[in-house]
């Protein structure tokens, strides 16, 4: 290393600065055109950041929630809970098979539903119903839930989410658009059906 | 060679590198940092290029859609020639990366790297750990697998639970209202431009700074770093006793950084690549979505907090985990280095393994999962069955019927998230089965309403039966109390 110490350095290539005091014309123009270019990076930040917010924006003035059908009331037998699949309302070309979304239909008693979201109250696993125990029970970390949605056992700290419904030309409709989570409980029907 | 040499002269005299390359090449290191305990650093640099290499050549074929990407991972399996071994050589280099970063990272602190002057070098490390973290949290996103639809959904519903603007976080983490193509598209973006943006700062930075303060000496029980001092005498260290870190330190990094490779390569040539699993459609709901394996922990965890304190425990909990990690080298920024001194290091270090270690090993056997078949595919034992009234084998029936099975396991095999039922004669009594049963409790469900009488009191029959050949049922002291006063023992299943 001693052998390199005698090459001269890029730092000794220094330009040095002018020294004079006070605000001279160059000065002025350096600060004019930092501050340009904060005014220009500022009406950019605004488009850019509307960009980046679009999703939640969208979700909180239109909503992404409408009335849609699960087909024919013939499908739901009374007293029976099964499962049906809707295509999300809000979807683009590429969605592809994510868009189509499952939830389970309870037929009460021949008049009165309750229509689950297919996502644990928990973290948003599956869950399945087991008509013989009349349980819903979850793969992930073993929630379960009774036959009206209410919590039986394990982590979640709550009921299966609801959505709204009525009955309309003797096809059920349900309110959705948005995969339920909890902290959106309160966009969805909470414990009880709730009738439109 | 003279070609090749004036070719040098001809760069160097417009690079000006030779000088920088040459002197960063020599530079001196303490003579006993050429050690093996010194090569995570540079094995976890060479794993991160392997994943650029394989990275880019698997965004040659990978697309990013929703509706196309499981079918374009297929292609890469087993239409486009070595397809699967890229694959496999990019998901066994994560894994790779992820445990050479562990062990680096446990090896600094217990060498007490992290304390002055290099305080800055551990803090971007720390960033470096949880940019790691992130590229493998977002690939596993991009293997479109049912896995990653379900993980982001498990990701979705952590995100809502932030106060506030909880529901607007998930908004923004999917893109949109659902798991869709906006979700696959984003974290494609993550993975493969602003995660690694981040990733190849950090090193760029972490690697300078190793540069500008030399590494770590190996450290001395007794030899304390105070702020005064440890300056003068690293270079002491370096300089009277030290030795260039090329050829006498680097060769240890060049044979472990090239036996890392040879065995991500031999894992790739063996195992193959990961998945993809089944295809990304939310109505299969056949499914048990489990993550990474280093993200198992993380899965064990989340069913083991109780209800009430898992959304604090969720988003505060990894706050605090980063907070002491930075604060680390500011708390204990001078003093003893060498881990024979520093007993509470590596009693942390061991807590945090055989925690980390065990959650992983129940992450992988989810015993809190109720097993989904058992009621319909396992047989049960003979011996539960031999020698049984009409009336018990039609309470064991009713075990398998009712699911049970998935919940409790008989001999050894069933659910595991309740108690074995082995023997459950032996804890409980006649009336204590039957109002677990019909109530449930105890993060049991209550089976009052979807079991007749009839079956209420088959089952408790069969229930009682179940105790090891020798040892008699559990009896309430009560009923023998009745029975002798001139009542007769009652069977009765009224709870």
């Amino acid at each position: 290393m001693s052998a390199l110490a005698g090459l001269p350095r890029p730092d000794d290539e220094k330009v040095p600065a002018p020294k004079e005091a006070g605000m001279t014309r160059r000065a002025m123009l350096f600060k004019l055109g930092l501050l340009f270019n904060g005014f220009v990076a500022a009406a950019l930040t605004a488009p850019i950041v509307r960009y980046l917010l679009a999703p939640a924006i969208r979700g909180k003035k239109t909503g992404y929630e409408s009335w849609l059908s699960l087909g024919s009331l013939e499908q739901f037998p009374p007293g029976q809970t099964r499962l049906a699949t809707f295509r999300n309302p809000v979807v683009s070309s590429l969605d592809g098979e994510t868009a189509d979304i499952p939830c389970w239909v309870r037929n009460v008693d021949g008049h009165s539903f309750q229509v689950f979201a297919i996502n644990c109250a928990h973290l948003g696993c599956p869950v399945r119903w087991f008509p013989q125990s009349n349980l819903f029970m979850c793969p992930c970390h073993g929630g379960a839930y009774y036959q009206d949605g209410s919590r039986a056992s394990g982590p979640p700290e709550r009921g299966l989410f609801q959505y709204s419904y009525k009955v309309e030309d003797g096809k059920l409709f349900i309110k959705a658009g948005e995969m339920p989570t909890p902290g959106r409980a309160a966009n969805t029907a909470g414990g009880k059906s709730r009738c439109v | 060679m003279r070609v090749i040499e004036r070719l040098g002269t001809w760069f160097d005299e417009r690079l000006k590198l030779g000088t920088v390359l040459r002197e960063t090449a020599g530079h001196p290191v303490p003579r006993e940092t050429a050690s093996w305990f010194y090569v995570f650093g540079s094995a976890a640099l060479t794993v991160f290029l392997l994943q650029i290499v394989t990275g880019i050549l698997l965004a040659l074929i990978y697309v990013p859609s929703a509706g196309e990407a499981w079918n374009s991972l297929q292609l890469l399996n087993h239409t486009v020639p070595l397809g699967w071994f890229i694959r496999a050589l990019h998901g066994w280099g994560s894994n790779f990366m992820l445990a050479i970063v562990l062990i680096h990272m446990v090896q600094v602190f217990l060498f007490g790297a992290y304390k002055f002057p290099r305080e800055l070098t551990w803090i971007i490390g720390v960033f470096l750990l949880l940019v790691t973290l992130g590229m493998a949290f977002t690939g596993q996103v991009l293997r479109f697998d049912q896995d990653a639809y379900w993980g982001l959904g498990i990701g979705a519903s952590i995100a809502s639970r932030v106060p506030v603007v909880g529901p607007a976080l998930v908004n923004l983490l999917l893109g949109g209202p659902i798991i869709a193509a906006a979700t696959l598209s984003r974290f494609f973006a993550l993975h493969v431009f602003l995660v690694p943006g981040l990733l190849i700062a950090f090193v760029g930075i972490h690697v300078l700074l190793v540069l500008k303060l030399g590494i770590n000496e190996w450290p001395m029980p007794g030899r304390i770093v105070r702020k005064a001092t440890y300056v003068r005498e690293y270079q002491e260290l370096t300089h009277k006793r030290g030795m260039a870190f090329v050829p006498y330190g680097v060769w240890k990094d060049l044979f472990f950084s090239g036996f890392i490779l040879l065995a991500i390569a031999a894992c790739a040539l063996y195992f193959g690549p990961f998945g993809p699993g089944g295809q990304p459609d939310p109505t299969i709901i056949q499914t048990a979505p489990r993550p990474d394996f280093f993200f198992l922990w993380i899965y064990a965890v989340l069913s083991f907090l109780p209800p009430a304190a898992e959304t604090p425990i969720l988003l505060i909990g990894p706050i605090i985990a980063i907070v002491v990690l930075l604060a680390l080298p500011f708390v204990a920024g001078e003093g003893e280095k060498s881990w024979r001194r520093r007993p509470i290091a590596v009693l942390t270090i061991l807590v945090l393994a055989v925690a980390m270690g065990t959650l992983t090993h129940l992450g992988e056997h989810t015993p809190w999962s109720p097993v989904m078949n058992a009621w319909s595919s396992l047989p049960m034992p003979a011996k539960a069955l031999q020698g049984r009234t009409a009336l018990e084998r039609r309470g064991a029936l009713v075990f398998q019927a009712k699911q049970c099975r998935n919940c409790h396991s008989i001999g050894d095999a069933g659910g595991k998230r309740g108690p074995s039922l082995d023997d459950v004669a032996l804890r409980l009594t006649d009336d204590q089965l039957i109002r677990q049963v019909i109530q449930g409790g105890g993060n049991m469900p209550a089976y009052g309403k979807n079991l007749s009488p009839a079956e209420t009191t088959a089952l408790v029959a069969f229930l009682k039966t179940l105790h090891p050949a020798r040892q008699a049922p559990a009896r309430d002291a009560s009923r023998r109390v009745a029975f002798q006063t001139g009542g007769e023992e009652s069977t009765s299943t009224q709870p």
